[in-house]
């Protein structure tokens, strides 16, 4: 598969490594009354669609930047690619 | 007489190179441009082979790589390779090959009793016949039949010959070079695009080289020879012979295997044998042009019948009759072509068998209505039997018969991303569906287009469409555009002995039983027959046995649909796959800073990953591992030690959040962490089990080196850049790996610190360098360098760093300085050794399935702050009164043995996994204390010190009585790190 | 001054040098490295002061060759510098100098080994080796990208003929023998 960098252009798949689904950036609150059961949940129960799925892909070989790879998992088609720290920031992740 | 069968003029072979070659021990003569096939046949050699299962007598039926039944043993010695076609392997001067799958000599295979047998082989004969009894089928059947069966043999020896692997780009890959291929990167090329044009073939021009067509005013292979030689000329052209595109994957990219040194007796000096590329292409026109297909009737395998299309392609290309006699057998015009070529060169035509009712007539031979119903002749054809429509029979004196049963688009590749071909009706064949590979057009044969005058238009346009060019700049030559006029025939009524897949032996009979037993899908006849299986998977033979299945369900074609095409494309070597990558290159090497240095002391070295570190330094007089290791664990406890532990990871972490950083990827604190000082620190996973442990020690406020253990470096710096690019974005920290920045040096032992004193610019006594102190310093006047007070041992130690180059130097001082003191080199085994005494956790008790807890550092996981792995560490489950503890084991008797993966049992009760009290994690023979001491895990085991447990090992079949002790066998009270 | 002798990446006093017809393979022992990475809230102000260092700030898969100071881009706001060792003998305390709290520094001297490539055959070399799109590829373009399995950078330098690798210094002699036998391949 060929992996459109968000700021290097086409890369080859071989060069990253596969994490999964990219809801691991919405890490639970630690302090909520429900943590026990957030963290149950963020660890162990995961979407695993036959379609199109939000995957986080690690540049290994490259830049060494996390991504979050939109990609249809039936026909391997990605849509979006973008830096896993902007969607994180996005999503309201800070430090 | 030699080379009988060759024409004396024409073909495109040069008679001025003759080549010997030698087949099963004959010598024989060629020519430069010859297949091994084509030499054979010049040669009046029909008999090339024996089929798989009955051992009938085989020649060949194409002139291309759909070949199924003439598989050679090409070459001798560790370089012979099996199941090689004679139809690809181009000739060179002093060739050897060998008929394969026969017992015996060709001519008399002692194994063609088979054929008697063939009752009892038919279709699923495995799996009816050796099902009992079940021992006999490991002792009797198999044996007998992997002897019989099979095809080619392996040398079993290295191949001596390397292979590469390569990586192209191009705005546009051309496969196949035939007319529309051609045309395509003419267009193409001129128009300035990067183009690669890629052809299986050594010799480029397709279907052109074999046929008598004109081009304008040129003959067909004049064309693609000027035109070869143009795209040659163009600078952004590369073209690429003898290569095979072997599928198509994701997003443009496809495999290609480049022959470079096939058609040599060896590859020179330094070049591979083949070359694997992987070639990522904007586009892609498909141009792999289009395969004949047979009819089957009864005996359709004797040497000598094959496919009309390549009794053309041996005349035209090569120059080569078959015979001096041949007979046609058609569905369709094209049949007609190959007997109007061989007549003009003087082969007598038997006749032509057409099934259609309004046949094309000729003047030059005769022409029959009918249906060929049997041949004869053992070792090769001598008569073909016909039944004419009128119900009368006749009898055709001939050494080879034509059969052209129509053209099947070559569609494998617009299916390698899943896409299925579609039925086409004029056709009676599969063209390629709308479904193709990311930016795949399909041109020429391969789409459907059969004349040439479609290929080039075809080509032509593809390029024009795929590189949106408005205008062309290529004039195609005028050339025939003629139908080719087809009714669907597949086989002949009432045949069983037929053959539709000769490779693999399945008949007609096979497929009609196969349903009659049931099965109903494509994909089941596929593996209950074997219908298309193996090394040419079915190319000429795949469509009869669909049309039959079609026919016996009342389906169409369509709906019965083809099994599924996956790459490769033609059987491709796996030594193509493995490129360099094999022996010692399997994978990179990493050597340490003092590797070099510790080769000199014929240090005995151990893959650690891709590492190479010193397992341990023998002496002269030492006869065993264990007399060294004894010896390097008690000189450094007894004076001091020195080990290479370059290979630890080594994060350099920064930032004005660093320590806030740390304390998110460590369970315990780090933000009180004084500057100058160093601090053991456990990370977890999310689900709580313990990932890795290293140290980190604080240079500067905002400056921390963290170290990885050695296996787990990689990971662990991932993770850390998972945590602070998705998880805590907006914290100042910057990472970087510095592992094979620093050499770094462990030295230990009570005389460690006077030994680095000789050599440290820097005063470290115990006051200003105290146990977990570290500092930035300068060695032997000045090299910047960097310590710790750190130990894995036990001992007063210390781990000194400097630039890398510098490692060798200072491994190299550090033994000068440390002579007075005796300073011992140490490896691996003894730092094993060394941290099992002290009760410090390693890969084996991290091993990915235990927590803080069970390591006794459960009060290490703060409540105070967020960490990963804080919140799930507390579940229910990791916490259990009865939870796994890190335990100290040592034998009652001090000779026992404690063998690693050892699991302990209560004293009675039964040995099973019900009633499993705790596993050995690491063993090792301590010479300090003199017997073997482990560690390990136990249930509840920090309230059981002092039993005396049952230790089993019912792999090894050992069993020996322990007794729980601390994990701590030295120094428990940590009074010498501190001294 | 210290008295140690430093050793080539090869593990030899003086560079390596493997002479081909159509390529020249050297080691360059000369080069001294540190990265510099971005402070978060000071991106501005590190470029800036990679502007005035080196005339030009490297975008993502750029190397600006600049001398004596050179550097190409690692990653998002992360760049590796190079300068002559025997000018720039501690450049990584030279650059914290200069960037102060803006970025943060850390020697990589002696993580990498480099080599030069030069010669008319350093296309078909480059393309038994690596992905990187070499003929493609203008001078200052660096990318990352894996050689035998080494994670390595791969510079197009100022001559149409001359490639830079850098490559992990503890694998120096794996990635030698890659680019030998490429050569040989290729001769």
């Amino acid at each position: 598969m060929i992996i459109e960098h968000p700021l290097l252009g086409p890369r080859d798949a071989a060069e990253f490594t596969y994490m999964g689904d990219a809801a691991l950036i919405d890490r639970p609150d630690w302090q909520s009354q429900t943590a026990a059961q957030d963290f149950y949940e963020y660890g162990y129960l995961r979407d695993n669609p036959a379609g199109w799925h939000k995957e986080l892909w690690f540049h290994e070989a490259g830049d060494r930047s996390w991504l979050v790879v939109t990609r249809n998992t039936v026909t391997h088609e990605i849509s979006t690619v973008e830096l896993a720290r902007d969607v994180a920031r996005a999503r309201g992740r800070s430090k | 007489m030699t080379q009988h069968n060759r024409f004396s003029k024409g073909g495109q072979i040069d008679r001025t190179t003759p080549q010997q070659f030698v087949f099963d021990g004959k010598s024989y003569e060629g020519y430069a441009g010859d297949t091994l096939a084509s030499a054979l046949l010049a040669n009046g050699v029909r008999l090339m082979g024996r089929s798989f299962k009955y051992h009938r007598p085989r020649g060949v039926l194409t002139a291309g790589s759909e070949e199924p039944n003439a598989l050679v043993e090409l070459r001798e010695g560790n370089r012979q390779e099996p199941n090689t076609r004679a139809t690809t392997a181009e000739l060179y001067d002093g060739l050897t090959a060998k008929s394969q799958n026969r017992l015996g000599s060709l001519r008399f295979d002692l194994l063609a009793i088979n054929d008697r047998l063939s009752n009892f082989f038919t279709a699923g004969f495995y799996y009816k016949t050796f099902m009992w009894p079940a021992a006999f089928w490991e002792k009797l059947y198999e044996p007998i039949i992997r002897h019989a069966a099979g095809l080619g043999s392996l040398s079993l020896k290295d191949d001596p010959d390397v292979y590469d692997k390569g990586f192209l780009h191009c705005d546009l890959l051309i496969i196949g070079a035939g007319p529309a291929g051609l045309a395509a990167a003419l267009t193409a090329g001129r128009a300035g695009a990067d183009v690669i044009i890629a052809d299986e073939d050594f010799r480029m021009g397709g279907r052109l080289n074999s046929e008598t067509f004109v081009l304008g005013d040129d003959s067909g292979a004049d064309w693609a020879a000027a035109s070869v030689g143009e795209l040659q000329n163009l600078p952004n052209v590369r073209v690429m012979p003898r290569t095979t595109i072997i599928g198509a994957f994701d997003h443009g990219i496809y495999g290609a295997v480049e022959r470079i040194s096939d058609h040599l007796k060896t590859p020179e000096a330094g070049k591979p044998r083949q070359i694997l590329w992987r070639i990522y292409s904007q586009r892609t026109i498909l141009a792999a042009g289009a395969t004949e297909r047979p009819i089957a009737f009864e005996n359709n395998d004797r040497p000598g019948i094959m496919l009309a299309s390549a009794l053309r392609t041996y005349a035209n290309r090569f120059s080569v009759t078959a015979d001096k006699r041949v007979a046609i057998f058609t569905n369709n015009d094209d049949g007609h072509r190959t007997a109007r070529d061989l007549h003009a060169k003087g082969v007598k035509i038997a006749a032509v068998v057409d099934i259609r009712p309004d046949i094309p007539r000729s003047t030059d031979y005769e022409v029959l209505q009918g249906e060929v119903i049997d041949t004869k002749g053992r070792l090769g054809l001598t008569f073909v039997d016909v039944q004419l429509a009128d119900g009368s029979t006749r009898v055709l004196d001939c050494g080879a018969l034509g059969v052209s049963g129509g053209w099947n688009p070559n569609v494998h590749m617009t299916c390698h991303q899943r896409g299925r071909p579609q039925w086409n009706d004029t056709l009676a064949a599969f063209v390629p569906g709308a479904d193709l590979p990311q930016g795949m057009t399909v041109a020429g044969a391969a789409k459907g287009d059969l004349s040439t005058a479609g290929a080039l238009e075809g080509g032509r346009a593809a390029a024009l469409a795929t590189l949106d060019l408005k205008t062309t700049n290529v004039d195609l030559p005028v050339a025939e555009d003629a139908p080719i006029a087809l009714k669907p025939f597949w086989y002949v009524e009432g045949c069983s002995r037929a053959w539709l897949d000769p490779q693999n032996d399945v008949t007609v009979k096979d497929v009609k039983l196969s349903h009659q037993e049931g099965f109903r899908s494509v994909e089941h006849l596929k593996r209950y027959t074997t219908l298309g299986m193996a090394t040419d998977q079915g190319k000429t033979s795949n469509m009869g046995g669909l049309a039959i299945m079609a026919e016996l369900a009342g389906k169409s074609i369509p709906d019965v649909g083809t099994t599924i095409f996956r790459p490769p494309y033609t059987p491709t070597a796996i030594g193509a796959f493995g490129g360099r990558h094999r022996g010692q290159d399997f994978h990179p090497k990493r050597l340490t800073p003092s590797h070099q240095w510790a080769t000199e002391q014929g240090a005995v070295f151990v893959e650690v990953g891709n590492w190479l570190r010193a397992q341990w330094f023998p002496r002269d007089g030492e006869t065993t591992w264990r007399e060294s290791v004894d010896r390097e664990v008690l000189a450094t406890r007894a004076s001091v030690g020195v080990c290479d532990v370059t290979t630890l990871g080594k994060v350099d972490v920064q930032g004005t959040d660093a320590a806030d950083f740390l304390n998110k990827i460590y369970c315990n604190g780090f933000a009180k962490l004084a500057v100058g000082k160093t601090r053991y620190g456990l990370m977890l996973r999310e689900d709580g089990i313990a990932m890795d442990d290293g140290t980190a020690a604080r240079l500067a406020e905002d400056h921390f080196v963290v170290t990885t253990t050695t296996a787990n470096a990689l990971p662990v710096y991932r993770h850390m850049e998972f945590v602070r690019q998705c998880l805590f974005p907006d914290m100042d920290v910057q990472l970087i790996s510095t592992t094979e920045a620093w050499a770094q040096y462990a030295v230990a032992g009570p005389n460690s610190r006077s030994v680095l004193e000789k050599i440290v610019d820097q005063d470290i006594s115990n006051d200003a360098f105290p146990f977990m102190a570290c500092a930035n310093i300068t060695v032997c006047g000045g090299l910047r360098a960097r310590l710790f007070r750190i130990s894995f041992s036990g001992e007063l130690a210390f781990e000194i760093a400097v630039p890398t180059a510098y490692g060798d130097a200072l491994m190299r001082r550090i033994m000068d300085v440390g002579a007075e003191h005796d300073i011992t080199p140490y490896g691996t085994e003894a730092l094993g050794v060394m941290r099992i005494e002290k009760g410090h956790a390693a890969g084996n008790e991290l091993n990915g399935t235990t927590t803080a807890q069970n390591l006794g550092m459960g009060r290490m996981v703060s409540k105070k702050k967020d960490s990963i792995g804080s919140i799930l560490s507390e579940r229910e489950g990791l916490n259990m009164a009865d939870d796994l503890r890190q335990i100290g084991i040592k034998p009652v008797d001090p000779d026992a043995l404690v063998p690693a993966g050892a699991h302990l049992m209560k004293m009675d009760g039964p040995v099973d996994a019900a009633h499993d009290q705790g596993y050995v994690t690491s063993a090792c023979y301590s010479p300090n204390l003199g017997h073997a001491i482990a560690l390990g895990f136990l249930k509840n085991g920090s309230e059981r010190l002092g039993e005396r447990m049952r230790l089993v090992s019912p792999l090894t079949q050992i069993e020996t009585e322990v007794e729980i002790v601390s994990a701590h066998f030295i120094d428990p009270e940590g009074g010498r790190l501190r001294a | 001054m210290h008295d140690l002798q430093p050793i080539t990446a090869l593990g030899r006093t003086e560079p390596c040098v493997d002479t081909f017809a159509h390529i020249t393979i050297s080691e360059n022992d000369g080069l001294d490295l540190a990265s510099v990475a971005a402070r978060l809230g000071f991106e501005d102000k590190c470029q800036s002061t990679l502007q005035s260092l080196l005339g030009a700030v490297p975008g993502p898969g750029k190397a600006i060759l600049h001398d004596p100071e050179a550097g190409f881009w690692m990653g998002p706001d992360q760049w590796m510098i190079d300068a002559p060792k025997d000018t720039h003998p501690l450049l990584a305390d030279v650059l914290k100098t200069r960037f102060g709290e803006t970025a943060s520094i850390t020697e990589q001297s002696g993580a990498w080994v480099c080599f030069d490539l030069r010669g008319p055959g350093m296309q078909d070399v480059c393309e038994r080796l690596c992905a990187a799109p070499i003929r493609k590829m203008q001078a200052g373009d660096a990318q990352r990208t894996v050689i035998h399995q080494l994670g390595c950078f791969v510079i197009r330098r100022a001559d149409e003929d001359h490639l830079r690798i850098l490559g992990p210094r503890a694998s120096a002699g794996t990635l030698h023998h890659a680019l030998v036998t490429a050569a040989q391949s290729t001769a």
